[in-house]
């Protein structure tokens, strides 16, 4: 195991409990989620544009305040365990302001901001740590460029490799291989396998129903409400998809290649017609 | 003229005490605000900095008729004005520049009123147009201490600064106060603003707060480097605009943002990665390359 990886053994879990959010609009964007991680494990979370996916992101994170309903992460609120640095969030490449003038290890630099003192001095370890995280995602050559000089995968492994420096042992990434190029999705699914194996819990979201099954141990599935949740093999079947993704998921034309899934039925249902 | 002579009349300001006290405070408070346009810039603040420095015009106005501190004044004023913007903007469903508009709108047509109908001694023209020839020693102290917190601040703590204009999300997920953090950069927006309105008015203090910032963006990529740079400007703008309006006899705020413009405008042709003709230059290099 890597030394980037979370020193603390298994994550704390993660529980989701019966979590309603209102906007102020009116707009109720998740009903009654309840779901427990409870297991160093990848989650895939899917849904279309606007069932929650990203609303429930926000309440796990503590960003927003459910209506009804709470969050609480090793049996206590989000609060405690941001203070503790243990969750990290690798933003959607919309989301970052990429004219901004910082460099590449300043970035993964400020995965490590929480665990500094008052005046926010990089010591040895931090240093180190940024180093092994971006050899670790194949970015140690970019260290100093300015982030909007890289391209869309490589954008993406610099957040990862915040996330690698903070020691998260809870991860969520949003739409992490929107816009890469598949030598990077296998770079950052390799990633999260030994996260796993270093007893982290990541959840991800992802348009891209394709790669669920071929490296998510359960998946999420939210249409407003939690439509299924649990391992892959039993609940990435075609009915679930067909409920979160209503008539919009189409089927692949037979013979296209396809990761080998759980069972045919649901390698079948595997569409990308929900994607926006 | 002997060589002599030319430098007795260029040395002529420093001759006036209140050319000194003139061109120190507007070097003063053009660092300060140029320290503060880094992040005004960054964090999108530019609507939200004119605001602020409108909206500070009726707390002064009122700390004057009641012989207070001018700075007391403004800060209450702008804690208000941030209060009511975010109150309107969560309780109706109008876009956040419609309510900045009109809640700063509001206070400084407020403060314009307070000031015509409540006899002080403040002028209505200082408010508007600034008067940095004629600043009071009482003022220039407010705004020497004002000047030392806002450093004092963000040079403690400009880097949770930067993580909160830069992703506030990542910010509060590892466990940083983004409420304190938003409101300590207004808290020194309100102060710089007020510093900034004796100098050039709070027609310009806009200016202030985000033309040095937006000039040192087009120089660096890199925060730490923008931190010195935009100070720098801001200073010497400020004084160089004092001094030359010993001789110009002209508006000492409008020479000041001038000058800036043009350091900003010289940047934006020359920059040496940022600006126009380098970009000019790549764009020729890559059609070269190109078969």
């Amino acid at each position: 195991m890597s030394s980037t990886d979370p020193k603390s053994g298994p994550a704390p879990v993660v529980r989701v409990d019966d979590v309603t959010v209102a906007y102020r609009s009116g707009t109720v964007a998740l009903e009654g989620v309840s779901l427990t991680l409870d297991r160093p494990s990848i989650c895939g979370l899917v849904g279309m544009n606007g069932a929650g996916k990203s609303t429930l992101f926000k309440t796990i994170m503590g960003f927003v305040e459910p209506t009804r309903g709470k969050v609480s992460i090793g049996g206590r609120p989000v609060s405690a365990a941001q203070k503790e640095n243990i969750v990290a969030y690798v933003p959607q490449a919309e989301e970052v302001d990429w004219t901004f003038p910082v460099s590449v290890a300043d970035v993964v630099m400020m995965g490590r901001q929480g665990r500094m003192g008052f005046l926010r001095m990089p010591g040895g370890t931090d240093r180190r740590l940024v180093a092994e995280s971006l050899a670790r995602v194949g970015m140690a050559d970019f260290a100093d460029r300015q982030i909007g000089e890289l391209s869309g995968g490589q954008r993406k492994r610099v957040f990862l490799a915040r996330a690698l420096a903070q020691q998260a042992s809870i991860l969520l990434l949003d739409e992490p291989f929107t816009g890469v190029d598949v030598r990077t999705e296998e770079a950052i699914i390799a990633i999260l396998r030994d996260l796993r194996a270093g007893g982290a819990i990541v959840l991800v979201s992802t348009h891209d129903l394709a790669t669920v099954p071929a490296f998510c141990d359960s998946v999420a599935m939210v249409n407003r409400r939690l439509v299924a949740f649990g391992p892959v093999a039993t609940t990435f079947t075609e009915a679930n998809l067909s409920r979160a993704f209503g008539g919009t998921l189409h089927r692949f034309l037979p013979g296209h290649g396809l990761p080998a899934g759980p069972d045919a039925a649901a390698a079948r249902g595997l569409a990308l017609g929900a994607a926006g | 003229m002997t060589t002599a002579e030319i430098a007795a009349l260029l040395a002529e300001p420093f001759g006036y005490g209140f050319m000194i006290k003139a061109i120190a405070g507007g070097a003063a408070v053009g660092a300060l605000c140029g320290l503060l346009s880094c992040f005004v810039t960054l964090k999108g603040w530019s609507l939200l900095g004119d605001a602020l420095s409108h909206a500070v015009v009726p707390g002064v106005a009122i700390a004057a008729i009641f012989g207070l501190p001018f700075v007391a004044g403004a800060v209450v004023a702008g804690v208000f004005a941030v209060g009511a913007i975010g109150f309107v903007e969560r309780n109706s469903l109008l876009k956040n520049d419609a309510v900045i508009g009109v809640v700063f709108t509001a206070m400084f047509a407020l403060g314009l009123f307070l000031i015509s109908v409540f006899p002080s001694n403040l002028r209505l023209t200082t408010i508007l147009f600034g008067n940095l020839l004629g600043v009071a020693d009482a003022d220039l102290w407010q705004v020497a201490a004002v000047g030392a917190l806002a450093v004092g601040i963000v040079a403690l703590k400009w880097k949770d600064l930067l993580l909160f204009c830069f992703d506030a999300g990542h910010a509060r997920s590892i466990g940083l106060d983004t409420r304190l953090l938003h409101g300590v950069l207004l808290g020194l927006l309100s102060l710089a603003a007020v510093a900034a309105l004796q100098a050039v008015g709070a027609l310009l203090v806009v200016a202030m707060l985000i033309t040095p910032g937006a000039t040192a963006l087009l120089l660096t990529d890199r925060f730490g480097r923008m931190l010195v740079i935009a100070p720098a400007l801001g200073a010497l703008a400020a004084a160089l605009g004092a001094y030359a309006s010993f001789f110009l006899d002209g508006s000492t705020g409008g020479l000041i943002v001038a000058l800036q413009t043009a350091i900003f405008f010289v940047a934006f042709l020359f920059a040496p990665r940022r600006g126009v003709l380098a970009g000019r230059r790549r764009a020729a290099a890559a059609a070269e390359a190109a078969p």
